[in-house]
């Protein structure tokens, strides 16, 4: 047992010229640099997706507006939900992943450090190859545009006949590349988890976070999957005169719904389950007690894993599909909302009783849980299918998957730059700045999506480009784009605040926060081999026994 | 502060974890199989519905002795690794070499197979659903195949230059099992295709 502190020399003291550095990011493999580049360039991603919401909200703003043309309208709506799934959501999990889970379990990298930066690359070009539509969709027959088919892509609209030029082809070649990345990266994470733990922790003792991520990765595994196959009949249909989704040739449009949502609906927990992961580090650390019922959170996770892949046609109620299909889509969808509120009633009684501390992080995690539970609930009304044949395609459907995916995913996102700030830059955030964030994102998201519900109620379809006056939407959408403003300020007050934290805020130190898992043991920011010497771990709190060595969590566990 | 450690229990390793080779390799059959579990359920979707012929019935014939190649070529797959095991080199080369002999005979079968279809039965990929859902499964499968076979081929070169000894005896069976896992696809393909689709 070694008890000295260990200071190492700052290695990195000479001045590098900016083409090394440059040479030293591009072409490394170590899981932390590889971590930021996924945040950086899913930063961008958000900040392009975000101009792209913005614009369509602009349009919408009053009845007969003419801001964009109807060709734009489509390109935008299809590139700003694309986009936020594949190559801003996405590359952000697996940035987290990519930076902690090594941290967490006590490894000195990924079991894969190569295949790691190939996957961070493949997703990378898939983003790049999807914004090139702008300049070669049309190939030789002019200036290019961009795909214009909804992120889901129904047939027959993806069919040559009706998306002419290449902008589809281009849509579905970034999808293919960047799912390439995906299910590289969840391989491995899952040869990670499995086996490059330290020395005592079993599975049954590792961080929420990495039990999460796993389960993450089986479902990106197996529902990534199906979309490369999807979209590999998609090109034969589109390259070589296939058939599959043609229904002059006896093909059927419908499959594709099916293909595609037996990745779609998975695709939400792949993207939300990392969202738990930070609640699950983040509550217990600003509530200063141990997560409750672990061994539940667990088994609802793994549960969640299961029942999604067995949900998927909820998205195709207005379909008309049997009464038996429907029963079972029913049943299958209210059976997840059980699993997702054991998680919450553990958050909360996280929370029960303990000492909460409201910094920032702590904010966005406390708003994810009354936020998410909404996104639920609405989610669970349409998962009655009488109920979906009348919002189906409606803005209700539209309000309530931004209540999950920004009022649930976005809000645990920021939690965790804001807590994991100081570990990967050494400096610590502004807490001014992290709550004025929180507050202007808080009240710009309920301005948009809380009154984005009511025009769909009273009807408003998705993807019109404009409306008639004197339908009662009028005022609501107005609300609605004012919320985006607030919202587009929150951004700007995260993105200073990085900024200037990073070159002007105070030392971290290690451990700001007084936390308990493995990576706050390392200097801030950890250097490259990670661990000086592997630890050996008795509980799911090592910090916590090694901090208070009279009552240790072992002995209780 | 910046640079210092908080101070951990150290011992030495002695927990027993799989090896992240095969952990990882099961992860790719796991997604493999995903993706060829799509394209099965859209063959047997499509059986019977294509609007022109030519039909399975007309035109397809079991290659059953092409298919006795690849299922064997299992087995002598099996042989050299247990050969490299014990630090055969010599004999693990030759049964390396017989395996992808094998595989090469299965893709001769499904070249001459889609040559008779093509030029001599008028089916391609666009005739109808039937040749679409066809060469796109059998094509697919047939794509696992050649990249198996230049991963073994890549291993056969090694071991001809002397670079292959007993402690690779891991690396080489990770491969195997993806060589395993396109045999048994096939298993699937075959039934699918030349018994369910007739």
């Amino acid at each position: 047992m070694s008890t000295d502190s260990i200071t190492w020399p700052q290695a990195e003291t000479a001045a590098h010229p900016f083409v090394d550095k440059l040479h030293e990011w591009v072409t490394t493999v170590d899981h932390k640099r590889l971590g930021i580049l996924y945040m950086v360039y899913a930063m961008t991603f958000l900040l392009i997706a975000g101009i792209e919401a913005m614009i369509i909200r602009i349009q919408l703003i009053r009845p007969h507006n003419d801001f964009i043309s109807p060709q734009v309208f489509n390109r935008l709506f299809t590139m700003h939900g694309t986009t936020m799934i594949f190559f801003v959501i996405m590359p952000f999990m697996f940035g987290f992943a990519n930076y902690l889970i090594p941290l967490m379990i006590g490894a000195r990298d990924m079991a894969f450090p190569r295949l790691n930066a190939f996957s961070f690359w493949m997703t990378a070009f898939g983003g790049l190859l999807l914004y090139f539509s702008l300049v070669g969709a049309n190939g030789l027959y002019g200036a290019g545009n961009a795909p214009d088919v909804g992120w889901f892509a129904y047939a027959p609209l993806t069919s040559r006949t009706f998306s002419v030029g290449h902008s589809t082809d281009f849509w579905t070649l970034a999808l293919l590349v960047s799912g390439f990345g995906s299910i590289g990266t969840a391989i491995n994470i899952i040869a990670t988890v499995f086996c490059m733990r330290c020395p005592g922790m079993t599975l049954a003792k590792m961080p929420l976070f990495a039990w999460l991520n796993l389960v993450m990765a089986g479902l990106a595994i197996l529902a990534v999957s199906p979309l490369t196959a999807a979209q590999i009949m998609l090109l034969v249909d589109r390259y070589l005169g296939g058939h599959f989704f043609d229904t002059q040739a006896g093909g059927s449009a419908v499959i594709w719904m099916h293909f595609f949502w037996v990745f779609g609906h998975p695709e939400v927990y792949i993207l939300v389950l990392p969202a738990f992961a930070f609640a699950s580090e983040i509550i217990p650390v600003f509530s200063r007690k141990p997560i409750f019922g672990y061994p539940v959170m667990v088994g609802a996770t793994v549960a969640i894993g299961f029942i999604s892949m067995s949900v998927w046609a909820h998205h195709m109620f207005t379909v008309g599909m049997s009464a038996a299909a429907n029963n079972f889509f029913v049943i299958s969808t209210m059976a997840i909302a059980v699993p997702t509120g054991i998680k919450i009633f553990n958050w909360l009684a996280t929370m029960w009783g303990g000492k909460i501390e409201f910094k920032t992080p702590m904010l966005f995690c406390v708003a994810f849980l009354f936020q998410f539970l909404i996104a639920g609930l609405t989610g669970v009304m349409q998962g009655a299918a009488p109920f979906d044949w009348h919002l189906g395609n409606s803005y209700f459907v539209v309000a309530h998957f931004h209540y999950v995916i920004v009022g649930g995913i976005l809000f645990c996102l920021f939690g965790a730059f804001y807590y994991w700030f100081p570990k990967m830059s050494g400096k610590m955030y502004s807490e001014t700045l992290g709550k004025l964030h929180f507050w202007l994102f808080f009240i710009g998201f309920h301005l948009t999506f809380d009154f984005m519900h009511i025009p769909g109620l009273l009807g408003m379809p998705r993807r019109i480009y404009t409306y008639e006056p004197g339908r009662g939407w009028d005022t609501w959408n107005l609300i609605v784009t004012i919320g985006v403003f607030f919202q587009a300020a929150g951004i700007l007050v995260f993105l200073g605040n990085l900024l200037w934290s990073y070159s002007r805020g105070k030392a971290a130190g290690s451990d700001p926060w007084d936390a308990w898992t493995l990576e706050w043991s390392t200097p801030s920011p950890p250097p490259a081999y990670n661990f000086f010497v592997i630890p050996t771990v008795k509980s799911r709190r090592p910090l916590w026994d090694l901090k208070h060595p009279a009552d240790p969590d072992w002995e209780f566990e | 502060m910046n640079a210092t450690y908080i101070p951990l229990e150290q011992q030495p390793v002695t927990a027993q974890l799989p090896e992240r080779g095969r952990v990882a390799m099961f992860a790719l059959i796991a997604a493999e199989a995903a993706i060829f579990t799509i394209f099965v359920v859209a063959y047997i979707f499509y059986i019977g519905k294509s609007l022109t012929g030519p039909t399975p019935q007309d035109v397809l014939a079991a290659p059953i002795l092409y298919s006795i190649c690849l299922l064997s070529s299992s087995v002598t797959i099996h042989l050299a690794v247990k050969a490299l095991r014990v630090g055969n080199v010599g004999i693990f080369s030759w049964w390396w070499f017989s395996t992808i002999a094998l595989g090469v005979m299965f893709l001769y079968g499904t070249a001459t197979e889609w040559h008779r279809l093509i030029y001599k039965e008028g089916l391609t990929i666009s005739t109808n659903l039937f040749g679409t859902t066809y060469y796109s499964l059998v094509g697919l499968h047939g794509f696992h195949v050649v990249v198996g076979l230049l991963c073994l081929t890549l291993v056969l070169g090694f071991a001809l230059t002397g670079r292959v000894k007993q402690e690779h005896a891991y690396r080489v069976d990770v491969l195997s099992l993806y060589w395993h896992f396109v045999d048994a696809v096939w298993v699937v393909v075959f039934t699918v295709v030349y018994i369910v689709g007739r």
